[in-house]
Formats: C-alpha cells, sequence, structure tokens
C-alpha cells in the first residue's frame, strides 16, 4: 500500500464526494428553512442530469462538434450547466408548490410521504417520455490524463472538484452576505417569528428549493461528464446515499453536509483499500463487495455517538407528531 | 380527526340508499358477502360469456375496465389496432359488478337486516367468542368460496393478507409510537430469510443450502415455529435500531433505521451460504390461504389488544410528548424498545408468510421501492389506526393489481392519489380510529326506530 495508491483513490473519493456534497447541500437548506427533508431531491438530480443531456445536445447542434465547432467545448459545458442549473430551478419550484406548499401545517411525516410519491412521479414520467432506455451524456470536453508523481488525474476530475468546491463557495457567500441569504438565515432561526416581521416565508422557501435543485442539476451535469449514462432510477441511490450525508452532517447545517458529503465519498472509496489491506494482515478473505455494509456501518456508528450528526444542533425541538 | 368530521349528506339518491342500509349490521354485511359470492360461483361464467366478456372478471371488473382503457391509451399513443367491440367491456364490468355483487349484498343485507339484527343482538350478550368466531368463520368462508374462483385471486388476497399485517405492524412504530422508521423492510428481509433457512435448510433437498437436515413426513407442523424463529430473529436485529432510539429521535432515527435496511440488504446480499444477490428458492408450499388468515387475524388481534393495553397507551404519550410521558412514570425506554420489538417481529412473521407464497426470496425484494411501497399503505389507510392500517394495505395492493394492465402509468396514479390524500387528509383516510371487535359486532338501530 503505497502513498500513490492511496492518493488516487482521494482523488476519486474527492470526485464522489463533491457529487454528495452538492446534493447533500440541497436537502440540508431545505431542511433548514421548513424543518423537513424533500425526499423527491434525488429525483430533482436525476432530472437535472437529463435537462443538461438535452441542453447539450441542443448547444452541439447549435455550435457543431469537433473541428467545425464555432467554440470550444469548455464554453459548451458551461452554458449548460448554467442554463441546466436555471431550468432544474423551476422543477424544484413546481416540486415546492405541489408537494409541499400545500401541506405547510401537516405533520412532518405527511410532506416526507408527498415527497416520496413525487419522486416516483418523476422517475415514472421519465421512462414515459423517453423509453426507460439508459441514454449516452455527449462528451463535451476532451478527456487528458496528468501524471504527477505516479498518481495519476483527469482533467475531469479536477474540474469537478474545482466546480463544486466553486459553487459551494459561491453558495456560502450568498447566504452570508446578501440580504437574502441574511433572511433565510433569519427563518432558519425561527420560521414562526420571522415572517411576522416582514420576511415572505413562501418566498424563501420557493428560493431554497430553486438553489438547491439548481445545485442538484451542477451534480448531475458532472455526473454525466465522469459516468456517461443516465438511467431514469440513477436518483434514487444518489438520493438517500446524499441524505445520509446531510443528517450525517447535521440537519440544516451548510458547512456539515459539505463536509459530510466529502466524507461520505471517503469512506465508499476507502473502505476498498481498507479490506484489502485488513486482508493482508490478517490473512482473512472478505469481499470488496462488502462496501455498502462497512460504509453504512461507519455512518451507524458516528449517529450513535453523536446523534445529532456532526455539525448539528442537539435534538430539542419538539416532534409535529 | 376521530368520526365526528363525517360529511353527511341529506338529500339526493346517495343519502337515500345510505339511510336504507345504515341499520345493517356487521353480520347482515358479511351474509351479503356471502350471498354474492355464491352467486357468482353459480352464474358467474355464464353470466359473463352473456354479457360478451372473454371470462370472468376477476377484481370486481376493475382490472377489465383498466384493461380497455390500457388498450385505447395504446391505441392513440403507438397507434395499435384498437377494436372497437371493446369497448363494450367497460358496461358489461358494470353490469357484471351491479348483478353479481352490488345487487346481492344490497338486498340480502337490507332484507336480512332485521334477522342479522335480532341475531347480534342475541350474540352480544354472550362470551365476546363465541359472536367473534361466528363473524370471523363467515369472513373466511366468503373468502374462500371468493378466491377459490381463481388462482390470479388467490395469490393476490395472500398477498393482501400479508400486507395488512405488515402495514399494522409498521404502524406500531411509525403511528403509535411517531417515528420515521426506514427499516421494515429489513425486518421482514430477516424474518423471510430465517424462515426460509428453517424450512428449507431442515426439509428440503437445496442446491443452496444442502440436503435436507431432517426430513419428516409431518414436517408442515413446524411452519409455526418456521415463522416464530424468523419473528423472533427479526426482533433480535430490531435491537440494532432500538437501542439507539433511546438517544435519538426524529430524522436522526429515521436515518439510522435506513442505513439498517442498507445494512441487512448488502448483508444477504453477501452471505453466500444464503444464496448471496440470487436468494433462496424452493420454499416448501404450506403457505396456504387458511394458515395465513388464521396467522394474519392473530396478528391483528394481538396488535390491537397491544396498542389498546397501557403499553399501547404509553407508546401514544410518548409520541406526544416524551419528557411528559417520563415525568407521568411512562418508562419511555421500555415503551420504544416494546414498540421496535413487537413491530419487527409481527414484519419478521408477514416476511416469513410471503417467502413461503412466493416461494423465492432474494435480497432485492427488501429494498427502497418495498420501503415505499409500506410507507405509502401506512400513510393512506391512516396513522395510529387498526382500521386504518387495514384500509390502506388493502386498497393499495388491489389498486396495484388493478391497475397492472395501465402498466407504467400505475406508478403515477397510484402517487398522485396519495399525494392529494396526504393534502386533503394529512395523517391517512381513517386515522385514529381505535379498533373494538365488540363495538364492530354490534346490532344497529334502524333509522327511525328508538333503541
Amino acid at each position: 500500500m503505497s502513498l500513490n495508491f492511496f492518493m488516487q483513490n482521494l482523488i476519486n473519493a474527492l470526485q464522489w464526494g463533491s457529487f454528495y456534497a452538492l446534493i447533500a447541500l440541497g436537502y440540508s437548506m431545505v431542511y433548514s428553512i421548513l424543518m423537513l427533508f424533500n425526499f423527491a431531491h434525488g429525483d430533482i438530480f436525476m432530472v437535472g442530469a437529463y435537462i443538461g443531456l438535452g441542453v447539450s445536445l441542443v448547444l452541439l447542434k447549435v455550435v457543431g462538434t469537433g473541428a467545425a465547432a464555432l467554440v470550444p467545448g469548455w464554453v459548451v459545458l458551461v452554458a449548460t450547466i448554467l442554463i441546466s442549473m436555471f431550468l432544474t430551478a423551476f422543477v424544484g419550484i413546481i416540486v415546492e408548490r405541489v408537494g409541499y406548499r400545500p401541506l405547510r401545517d401537516a405533520p412532518r411525516a405527511s410532506a416526507a410521504i408527498t415527497g416520496l410519491m413525487i419522486g416516483i412521479i418523476l422517475e415514472t414520467s421519465n421512462i414515459l417520455f423517453l423509453g426507460g432506455q439508459r441514454l449516452a451524456f455527449p462528451q463535451l470536453i476532451e478527456s487528458r490524463t496528468y501524471n504527477i508523481g505516479g498518481i495519476f488525474i483527469t482533467n475531469k476530475k479536477i474540474m469537478i472538484v474545482v466546480v463544486s468546491i466553486g459553487l459551494m463557495l459561491a453558495l456560502h457567500q450568498f447566504v452570508t452576505r446578501s440580504r437574502w441569504g441574511m433572511a433565510m438565515r433569519a427563518m432558519a432561526y425561527d420560521f414562526v417569528v420571522v415572517p411576522l416581521v416582514g420576511v415572505p416565508l413562501n418566498t424563501i422557501a420557493v428560493m431554497t428549493f430553486a438553489i438547491g435543485s439548481a445545485l442538484a442539476a451542477a451534480a448531475g451535469i458532472l455526473f454525466g461528464l465522469s459516468y456517461p449514462v443516465l438511467d431514469p432510477y440513477m436518483g434514487v441511490s444518489f438520493g438517500w446515499k446524499a441524505f445520509v450525508a446531510a443528517i450525517l452532517g447535521g440537519r440544516g447545517s451548510i458547512m456539515g453536509a459539505c463536509i459530510a458529503g466529502f466524507m461520505l465519498g471517503f469512506i465508499e472509496i476507502m473502505t476498498v483499500p481498507g479490506i484489502q489491506i485488513i486482508n493482508r494482515l490478517f490473512a482473512l478473505n472478505i469481499g470488496s463487495n462488502l462496501r455498502d455494509l462497512i460504509a453504512y456501518s461507519i455512518v451507524l456508528a458516528i449517529l450513535i455517538f453523536r446523534p445529532h450528526g456532526l455539525f448539528g444542533e442537539p435534538y430539542s425541538a419538539k416532534l409535529r407528531l | 380527526m376521530t368520526g365526528t368530521d363525517q360529511a353527511t349528506v341529506t338529500r339526493g339518491l346517495p343519502a337515500a340508499v345510505g339511510r336504507l342500509l345504515a341499520g345493517v349490521p356487521l353480520l347482515g354485511w358479511l351474509l351479503g358477502f356471502l350471498a354474492a359470492v355464491l352467486v357468482e360461483r353459480t352464474i358467474g361464467d355464464t353470466l359473463a360469456q352473456t354479457l360478451g366478456l372473454p371470462k370472468m372478471p376477476v377484481l370486481f371488473g376493475i382490472l377489465t375496465v383498466s384493461k380497455v382503457i390500457a388498450e385505447i391509451i395504446n391505441a392513440v399513443v403507438k397507434n395499435t389496432a384498437f377494436d372497437p367491440a371493446l369497448l363494450v367491456h367497460i358496461p358489461a364490468a358494470l353490469v357484471y359488478l351491479s348483478v353479481v355483487y352490488l345487487l346481492p349484498i344490497a338486498a340480502v343485507a337490507r332484507l336480512g337486516a332485521r334477522a342479522a339484527n335480532r341475531a347480534a343482538a342475541i350474540m352480544d350478550r354472550w362470551n365476546l367468542t363465541i359472536p367473534a368466531a361466528v363473524h370471523i368463520g363467515l369472513m373466511y368462508l366468503t373468502l374462500h368460496i371468493w378466491a377459490a374462483m381463481s388462482d390470479y385471486r388467490l395469490i393476490t388476497l395472500k398477498i393482501t393478507l400479508i400486507a395488512v399485517l405488515l402495514t399494522l405492524s409498521l404502524n406500531i412504530i411509525n403511528g403509535y409510537m411517531g417515528e420515521f422508521s426506514c427499516s421494515h423492510p429489513g425486518f421482514m428481509a430477516v424474518g423471510a430469510y430465517m424462515s426460509s433457512l428453517f424450512t428449507v435448510g431442515l426439509f428440503v433437498d437445496d442446491k443452496v443450502l444442502g440436503k435436507a437436515l431432517m426430513p419428516w413426513a409431518l414436517d408442515f407442523l413446524t411452519f409455526p415455529l418456521a415463522l416464530i424463529f424468523g419473528g423472533i430473529c427479526a426482533s433480535v436485529a430490531a435491537l440494532l435500531v432500538a437501542i439507539p432510539s433511546f438517544k435519538t429521535r426524529g430524522d436522526y432515527l429515521a436515518i439510522i433505521s435506513l442505513a439498517f435496511l442498507f445494512i441487512i440488504k448488502s448483508l444477504f446480499e453477501n452471505l453466500q451460504g444464503l444464496g448471496g444477490a440470487r436468494g433462496i428458492a424452493g420454499q416448501p408450499d404450506w403457505a396456504a390461504l387458511p394458515v395465513i388468515f388464521v396467522v394474519v387475524g392473530l396478528g391483528i388481534w394481538s396488535i390491537n389488544n397491544f396498542v389498546t393495553s397501557t403499553y399501547g397507551k404509553a407508546l401514544n404519550a410518548v409520541r406526544d410528548d416524551e419528557l411528559a410521558a417520563e415525568a407521568m412514570t411512562v418508562n419511555t425506554r421500555q415503551a420504544k424498545m416494546t414498540a421496535f420489538l413487537v413491530g419487527a417481529f409481527w414484519a419478521g412473521i408477514a416476511g416469513g408468510l410471503l417467502a413461503h407464497v412466493v416461494r423465492y426470496i432474494n435480497p432485492a425484494m427488501f429494498g427502497i421501492q418495498k420501503l415505499a411501497e409500506v410507507l405509502a399503505m401506512v400513510y393512506f389507510g391512516g396513522l395510529n389506526s387498526v382500521y386504518g392500517s387495514i384500509v390502506g394495505a388493502v386498497s393499495i395492493s388491489l389498486l396495484g393489481e388493478a391497475l397492472r394492465p395501465l402498466e407504467i402509468l400505475k406508478w403515477i396514479i397510484i402517487p398522485l392519489m396519495l399525494i392529494l390524500v396526504m393534502i386533503y387528509r394529512p395523517t391517512g383516510l381513517v386515522a385514529f380510529r381505535d379498533f373494538d371487535l365488540r363495538e364492530a359486532m354490534k346490532p344497529k338501530t334502524e333509522p327511525g326506530q328508538r333503541k
């Protein structure tokens, strides 16, 4: 087990962690405002990836491909990410309007059920309209591999990590520096009293859904770039894992969601070499397909010893049923 | 929340029918259903042929109607040939439904109301066991005759009964105790695997589990043991979620239970001794309808007793305010522990039954999909209510079967319905209703007649 091998895995973990962190941010932001989890968020990630696919195909048709292209690939990529983030934000707004606003005063579990059901509807409509077969995501930028001291890094991996961290920093700036961000923080502090002083709850809720969905769309496109096969159920496993990350970071904590997202990616990627080391040390034969089991056992252990997550407030609020 | 907010319609045909049928006791309805089933048995096939239906409608004609709708949709979307003669099936199915079910049920229930009320009044004075045995016996007889008419009905009925038990056991945790537990398919998987291990391992030669350890001619007698073994194993597994629940509540407990589900599923996928991802097949065919009926009946009875006992009230207290409950001498740890253990036990038994009905299990059967299904049943039917669990499980599983011809559209219709229920009745259709057998079997007073 050399350092090189470790670094190689670390880079993969950073890449997976960026997907989880970007999606977990959406869960966490909605939670901080409305005190409930948007269970349709995983499927919004899927819808975002498909919207990105559509947008990039249209753009490629307009500007042309290969040597005849009017603009280089990265311009198309940036345009795709921005346009899809904008479009997917509307999906989030619709989900809020249909599934969550009518249930503002209902028990939290009911809203969780509507979220789950909207997720199923999104998956099914995708199969209904696109036929259910897997689609290939166009490769907008050429893949290059750099060899830095024996560690192989592709330009896509660097780009994915840089773009996600950039988005997180932008979100942090927005939340801490802007007036709307201040309104969001106030709402997260108390969503009963703050509307009384004139901050509109519905506008803020819509804004959180829109921002969360836009981040999910960015994650979807970045995912499509590195694993260029999209299928209608891709949001399910990613969504639930990002949900785990959001909880692990502490409900409603934006920094917690980012760090826990990267941590979950790290745990998932590192269990395989970890199992190999243990096998070699103790002459055991543990299969590396136990990855999920070990990863979730670690999550379970963390939550048993820190029941409110890594950066969350201890649980005190009374449940609304 | 209770039955007080029911809409009261006083005019029109539905109200008139409602007034006419208000005085019918449960016994009368059961006799009506029995009559309907007997009518179907005698004239069902002939009537279906006369009406031009290809065969007897299996699920009250809903399946027939949704088949026609599916054909129409296919014709519109994919331009397949559509035979206009199929349109006749819709009124035919309606006529079949009214002639075979609605009319006999209404007629027998109405005409026999007086006699049924008298019988119910006599039985009301006796020990509860006798009227209960009469009602349940009638119910079983009706279901048996109904299911004997087609294999499809039989398997649908079995799966529905198991769904009732599963929903009820989840309602203990999610409804009565108010936690959002996502681990139920995991408990079910443990029960299914362990009871299969018991039956297949001991009595059946199998590729995965090897030769039968102790072949025995009367091996089917051990089926209850196998189910209980599965249930107890599920309870032991539930400790993994129950113990963290002492300190953790709400969303964190939800995530712990979800992690538990993933862990259990991954464990069974990787245990090559239990068949790995391919699972175990070849369970003996012991889960006949009477067995399932008895087990599910026992489950409903014991869960109902549990939730109406002081233990159940303690669960409600923990849900409404844990600190106050503790101050009122409720042992919250014990309450949470019992809720998880009892819920997991019956979920394990439901899993064992399912394994022996489908006679094949693999880890993929107990994933997120199953979780969404069970949660849908609980929240559709109603929280904190035995009636609600029965209503939710029966309606969602029958609807799932009846809409099967619509294929993928089914997964838009059912979620949409659930969203509407959540918006207009956020706690489910019949939430917070107590289930009282004696109350249900009481004679009804006719409208306009004094008690």
